[in-house]
């Protein structure tokens, strides 16, 4: 049977499963185009390349399957690098297929030509230029192996306009991948796998340290029987966040820079960490000289030259995290670990007294207190998208999750900019789920033209934009790093329940606690969009906070009256 | 100094993500040799890189995670041969001319051209061996020269092999012979 090259690509996208294409059309990759109209394949017009990116991420994320972004050559081409970026760095499949230029004008500077393979070498997975339309199908196949398969990532595939036109036989069968054959390398030795046996029984106060490779290799069931096979608690990363329920009693919450005091305490107190799919970030590690002296280190990780990159680990066990734990959870023994476990409750306990969800409603709306609503309102089962600063970190402290997938956010690139289209694909994903827009003010203007993307695909999706009209976590640094110099932060934003109306969306605006969950509700149970513009307080900070570069456990703590002037009676 | 050796596929554009992988890393590389195997859709690169253990050993898994990379390892710490080669474009006038051959012959390189006023000598082996004749011949006047940067092979039955090719010797590859 006879195709052409876009038509190929169309059928085998098909024969992989994929149902949505996120992407913007262009000169170079028209003929794809013609024939995505032809096929049954959804796609979903984005108003920014940079949205097709984000969207096929948060497809991936919400999913677990590979998202697809498209573009066109040249400046379609490098609007995707942010969100190519951002997938690499949160390691999220993503395939994204370019059109380029045809083959014999490749390096003439043709009009729109870019060399986007180079420019995403560093930030892919993969990448490759296909100009023979006999390559398409395969080389698509092994596109969408090497993002899913191993450490997930980003992968390219760039298509000249001629091997989209050029007809060859299409035989889907005889186009199987064909990798270069990779050495096998033992993941660990027997030695190794004892030594951490023996870590494990003999802590006495260990930790678990679990992280986003938990949720990609599936073994959010073996996790938990681990954790409560072997007694243990466990420290969440961001990304990690969803892999083991929020409200298991051995789930002491997120670590690092604005974890809970008595989560990084208990780390810096360990004597056995247990990172299982986790990379020792400088975000959750703070100074490496000072991180966790006084514990050993088991390493379960399916990337190699992340064992010993940043913490030097006793035993590393390479290897996909489900598979590790199931070969060590029958030798793991239940330990009762009462001193341990209860020395981590009274760190809590001291805590919990500052902490800002038990203050009484004194007139002031605290982005806090939103969170805490939100999370109350949809009893913790929406998909939460969320943006890059302050509300995404209290989104981290205060909306407690207990299904793996459910939070998707940028962690390693922290790209502003990321949560409204992510949140298009988390829905594309999940069309049965309540999906939620957790953003900034400042996020949320660089990507609300898809707010039009939203009205033309009629999807429901919430939106509540913590709005304090400053870039909250730069102006925070400001504030306790230089002398609440606010350069650059104060931010003019326009009506946000306006500029949906605009588009087309409900708006609302918020000023008063009291009316947070009634409005919430009414975003719930409406059958269209509704983004609600919470006007919260300007100067409020994260806390606790490890300064960039500080000892774990020296944290600016929240201050006794959390609020600072604000907060006390007028 | 560390020196790795990598078995990738022959085709466009490896050498770059090769190269790039190590500028990403903020590893300077001091010499890369590329070249092809006995199988031709497979090369071989010798890497010599300024960087430590740890950062050799980044460098080494960080090159397995590509996908045109089948086989990366750091050879440093075992028993191996290194060799360099170096043609050397000298100044050669008739006066001189014995007194460098007697050089050329202490270190066993060779005249591979001869010209009214110079010579082009072919010098193999290790890098101290080639700066050694390099540093006696500077007064006579070098005038030119290229080196292939260094190859590395582990000595005996210490194999390092493309995966997917027999990993004992066969009957197209004696081993053990020496030269």
């Amino acid at each position: 049977m006879k195709l052409t090259g876009a038509e190929i690509l169309c059928e085998s996208l098909t024969k992989l499963g994929v149902r949505h294409i996120f992407g913007y059309p262009g000169g170079a990759i028209l003929p794809v185009y013609d024939a995505l109209g032809k096929s049954k394949l959804h796609h979903i017009l984005v108003r920014h390349e940079q949205g097709a990116t984000h969207m096929a991420d948060g497809y991936a994320r919400a999913s677990g399957g590979v998202g697809v972004a498209m573009a066109t050559s040249g400046p379609g081409a490098t609007n995707m690098v942010t969100g190519i970026a951002t997938a690499m760095l949160d390691s999220s499949p993503v395939v994204c297929i370019t059109g380029q230029v045809s083959s014999k004008l490749l390096g003439s500077d043709a009009f729109q030509e870019i060399d986007i393979t180079g420019i995403t070498m560093p930030i892919t997975k993969h990448n490759v230029v296909v100009s023979r339309a006999e390559d398409i199908a395969r080389t698509v196949r092994e596109a969408f192996l090497i993002a899913n398969s191993g450490r997930p990532g980003p992968v390219l595939v760039d298509i000249t306009k001629d091997a989209q036109q050029a007809s060859c036989d299409f035989n889907w069968e005889a186009s199987t991948p064909k990798l270069p054959p990779k050495r096998q390398r033992i993941n660990y030795e027997p030695a190794d796998f004892e030594r951490a046996v023996e870590l494990l029984n003999n802590a006495k106060r260990p930790l678990i340290l679990a992280g986003h490779g938990i949720m990609v290799s599936g073994a959010m069931r073996v996790f938990d029987q681990f954790v409560h096979a072997g007694n243990l608690p466990v420290a969440m990363t961001l990304l990690g966040i969803g892999c083991f329920p929020a409200s298991d009693p051995l789930n002491l919450g997120m670590m690092g820079m604005h974890g809970e005091a008595w989560v990084n305490h208990a780390i810096q107190e360990a004597d056995l960490l247990i990172a299982v799919g986790m990379r020792f970030d400088d975000r959750v590690t703070g100074d490496l000289r000072t991180y966790a002296k006084e514990a050993r280190k088991i390493h379960i990780e399916i990337d190699r030259s992340e064992i010993n990159k940043n913490v030097k680990v006793d035993a590393a066990l390479i290897g996909d995290a489900r598979e590790v734990l199931e070969q060590l959870l029958p030798r793991l023994e239940h330990r009762e670990r009462g001193d341990w476990l209860g020395h981590i409750r009274e760190l809590k306990g001291d805590s919990a007294v500052k902490d800002i969800q038990g203050l009484p409603d004194n007139g002031h709306l605290y982005a806090a207190h939103v969170i805490n609503d939100l999370w109350k309102e949809t009893r913790g089962e929406a998909i939460v998208v969320t943006d890059v600063g302050q509300h995404q970190m209290w989104e981290a402290q205060y909306y407690h999750h207990n299904q793996p997938r459910t939070l998707v956010t940028s962690g390693g690139l922290g790209t502003m900019g990321f949560a409204l289209p992510a949140a298009i694909g988390a829905k594309f994903a999940k069309p049965e789920s309540d999906v939620w827009v957790v953003v900034g003010d400042g996020g949320f203007q660089m990507t609300m033209c898809e707010l039009a993307t939203i009205v033309q695909e009629k999807i429901k999706i919430n939106i509540a934009i913590i709005n304090n009209g400053f870039l909250g976590m730069v102006r925070q640094w400001q504030e306790f790093f230089y002398d609440k110099r606010y350069v650059a932060t104060p931010l003019v934003a326009p009506d946000f329940a306006a500029l949906a109306n605009a588009f087309g969306i409900r708006g609302e605006r918020i000023t008063s606690r009291a009316d947070v969950t009634p409005t919430i509700r009414s975003a719930r149970e409406s059958s269209e969009s509704v983004l609600i513009d919470f006007r919260v307080e300007q100067e409020d900070s994260v806390y606790p906070m490890v300064p960039a570069g500080g000892a774990l456990h020296e944290m600016i703590r929240r201050p006794d009256s959390p609020l600072v002037e604000t907060a006390t009676e007028p | 100094m560390q020196t790795l050796v990598a078995y990738v596929e022959n085709k466009p554009g490896v050498l770059n993500r090769v190269a790039s992988l190590a500028r990403r890393l903020a590893i300077n590389i001091d010499s890369l040799t590329v070249g092809p195997t006995e199988n031709e859709e497979i090369a071989r690169m010798t890497i010599v890189a300024h960087t430590d253990e740890k950062g050799a050993h980044r460098l080494e898994a960080s090159l397995e995670k590509l996908v045109d990379v089948l086989l990366a390892e750091n050879i440093s710490e075992r028993s191996l041969l290194e060799r360099d080669l170096a043609l050397i474009k000298v100044s050669a006038d008739q006066q001189s001319r014995p007194h460098l051959m007697e050089l050329i012959k202490v270190f066993r390189a060779r005249v591979i051209d001869v010209a009214p006023e110079s010579l082009i000598l072919e010098v193999s082996g290790t890098v101290d061996k080639i700066d050694g004749l390099l540093e006696v011949l500077r007064p006579f006047g070098v005038l030119e020269m290229a080196r292939t940067g260094r190859i590395a092979m582990t000595r005996g039955s210490d194999l390092l092999r493309p995966p997917g090719a027999p990993s004992n010797g066969s009957e197209t590859e004696p081993v053990g012979k020496a030269s």
